[in-house]
């Protein structure tokens, strides 16, 4: 396999560390009690986000889900519009009235997040099929858990997009847990990406925690869609290493596993192979503390800002009330 | 003018509005021309100008197919997604609901979803209790979208045109039994704008206040009692949600008495909420209760005898009118 191009590991490591430092920055926030909004932890995910979005192209579409933040920030969604959505400003990307579950910002391609497991694929299909129409030239990639490839719709939609051979990628990030239920009480199949054979599609296990992995597999799989030869399914193996959302009971994970999600964290993994390819200690620090300090800022714009006026209530609802 | 039929009405609306935006596009299960052209052939003779990628027959599928189309409009697309029968949208009501309905209000207006979903019913042809029901208040009662039916061929023609040129969902229902009514074709381009009412029959006695196929009954009920010296105003709301408050109003406030009448089964549906809406707006003008009239609250039967029983009968629009009139 061909070494990642050095420029765009140092891509892939500042969109992992804009996602992880994000991740922090929040749960530092809920521990202060600064904010109390429901959030979905992506600490051990932001290497699979990170290598995803960098595998697109700008105006590729994402779908994703309430676990996206990974997604969102490592597409390149505005960060101040972000914070503010997350703490239900009006200055947020949808005014306030979406929240940490359906942050939207098409401008980024950040098309639909779901708050319903496994809604997204279906919703995915309809972006490629528009490219597909119009020949724009895009990929759409949709983003969900293992969890979610026990819904209908995931069925539905993987034989629709393969059927017309639809430019999307399904992108399994299996976090082992689905809600509060570990895959093995979910799921006697081995793996997810098995299942792409019974639709006639591609379909790759990688190991998301490890970049020399996981950004080629995306990279194939952003190809391949793009030069239309159809879906491709990439579950990408991580570890949720929070509970299933901030500040909910993960007592039910069990230590050996937690033992097991510490020893394949993907960040010190990342920082080694930085470092085997001749970056420094310095310049490493040195994108952490420039991302830190754009959070910071970031966020105390979003704590500053005003909330939407109450009137919003009655916007938005159809294009007469908008 | 040519007369043409609802389903002809339909597929003249959709061709139409095919040729004029690239972007406007079907799906549904066996819409295209190698299905023959959609199950009530609403979409017969489409692939052949338009092919295959614009007319996509779908495997069954509904969340799917409501997802693709949902999908397609994020990106400027306008999508006319099929659901081949109106009980079939229990399969993909994530998507309508959580997803199509909300899209706008929960991006902040920045994605808009400007989808058809075209669906059809209908009580009295047998189909029995999973092919029949009129849903049409579950929608109603769900922010974001249009609800919408026809009950002529040259409604069908101008709500469909408006429809496709939504920015917002629209349910579009067509009752089974009104694809053959006939209609003097209205011509290209006819449009009947969202959320307007229509009084096919004026009248000064009582406000009869209905929808889609029941408009045939309540225009024949009014024009028997016209003969008995009652005199019925027969109001065809056409959009259902968000609907004309003020024709339906304006009417009530004339007639002073008001009767909804649906084929859907009475308890919850739209006309307690169009009864609800009278009584707090109108009632200085009131000479009496507001009435209604719906299918009876189970199953859609099949036995041909249970069924007739089970739909609103004129004679029962008949009785409830005279009862409210005081002529009974």
């Amino acid at each position: 396999m061909a070494e990642i191009d050095r420029d765009k590991l140092l891509d892939i490591y500042t969109r992992t560390m804009k996602v992880n430092r994000t991740d922090e920055k929040f749960r530092e926030l809920l521990m202060q009690g600064k904010v109390a909004v429901m959030y979905y932890c992506v600490r051990g995910q932001e290497l699979v986000s990170a290598a995803a979005m960098a595998a697109l192209e700008d105006d590729d579409y994402v779908v994703c889900t309430y676990r996206g933040q990974g997604e969102q920030t490592a597409k390149g969604i505005p960060i101040q519009k972000w914070w503010g959505e997350c703490l239900g400003k009006a200055t947020g990307t949808c005014k306030g009235k979406g929240g940490t579950m359906h942050i939207t910002d098409p401008d980024t391609g950040i098309m639909v997040t779901t708050g319903v497991v496994g809604s997204g694929l279906p919703i995915a299909n309809g972006l490629a099929m528009a490219s597909q129409n119009n020949g724009d030239g895009r990929v759409t990639l949709v983003s969900f858990g293992d969890g979610a490839a026990n819904i209908g719709g995931f069925h539905e939609a993987m034989n629709m997009a393969q059927l017309y051979k639809l430019p999307v990628i399904f992108l399994c990030q299996n976090n082992r847990y689905g809600e509060h239920t570990a895959y093995a009480d979910h799921t006697d199949s081995p793996n997810i990406a098995a299942r792409a054979e019974g639709y006639g599609m591609k379909g790759v296990t990688v190991d998301g925690n490890d970049v020399n992995q996981i950004y080629p597999a995306m990279a194939d799989a952003v190809e391949h869609a793009r030069s239309g030869k159809g879906p491709v399914l990439v579950e990408a193996m991580c570890y949720r290493m929070m509970g299933h959302f901030f500040g909910s009971d993960f007592s039910y994970m069990p230590e050996e596993h937690l033992a097991e999600m510490q020893a394949e964290d993907p960040l010190p993994k990342l920082r080694n192979v930085m470092l085997e390819r001749q970056f420094t200690e310095e310049e490493l620090d040195k994108i952490v503390a420039d991302i830190d300090a754009e959070i910071e800022g970031a966020v105390q714009h979003a704590l500053d800002a005003p909330l939407p006026d109450t009137d919003e209530i009655y916007k938005d609802v159809l294009e007469e009330t908008a | 003018m040519a007369e043409i039929t609802m389903t002809q009405a339909l597929n003249l609306a959709i061709d139409e509005a095919m040729a004029e935006d690239d972007g406007v596009f079907c799906l549904g299960e066996d819409v295209s021309a190698k299905q023959g052209g959609g199950v009530f052939k609403v979409t017969a003779g489409l692939t052949e100008k338009y092919g295959e990628n614009r007319i996509r027959a779908t495997p069954i599928s509904e969340t799917a197919i409501i997802g693709a189309a949902v999908g397609a409009a994020l990106a400027g697309q306008r999508p006319i997604a099929e659901i081949m029968l109106m009980n079939f949208v229990g399969v993909c009501m994530d998507q309508i609901v959580n997803h199509a309905a909300k899209l706008r209000f929960m991006s902040g207006g920045q994605t808009p979803c400007p989808i058809v979903i075209r669906t059809t019913t209908g009580v009295g042809v047998g189909f029995g209790g999973q092919h029949s029901d009129m849903l049409e208040a579950w929608f109603a009662h769900v922010a974001g979208m249009h609800v919408v039916t026809p009950s002529n061929a040259a409604d069908a023609r101008g709500l469909m045109r408006s429809a496709i040129d939504a920015n917002d969902p629209v349910i579009f229902i067509e009752n089974i039994l009104c694809y053959g009514l006939t209609s003097e074709d209205p011509g290209p381009g006819y449009r009947v704008p969202l959320g307007k009412a229509a009084v096919p029959k004026e009248g000064s006695d009582i406000s009869l206040i209905t929808y889609g196929r029941t408009v045939l009954d309540a225009l024949e009920v009014a024009g028997d009692l016209e003969k008995e010296g009652i005199s019925v105003e027969v109001v065809d709301l056409r959009t259902i949600a968000p609907y004309d408050e003020e024709t339906v109003l304006a009417s009530v406030n004339k007639t002073g008495r008001a009767l909804t009448l649906h084929e859907a089964v009475r308890p919850f549906g739209t006309g307690a909420e169009i009864a609800a809406n009278i009584q707090e707006k109108c009632w200085d003008n009131l000479k009496g209760p507001v009435r209604r009239i719906g299918g009876t609250f189970s199953a859609v039967p099949f036995a041909t005898h249970l069924e007739q029983a089970w739909i609103p009968t004129k004679d029962e629009i008949v009785g409830q009118i005279k009862a409210s009139v005081g002529k009974a």
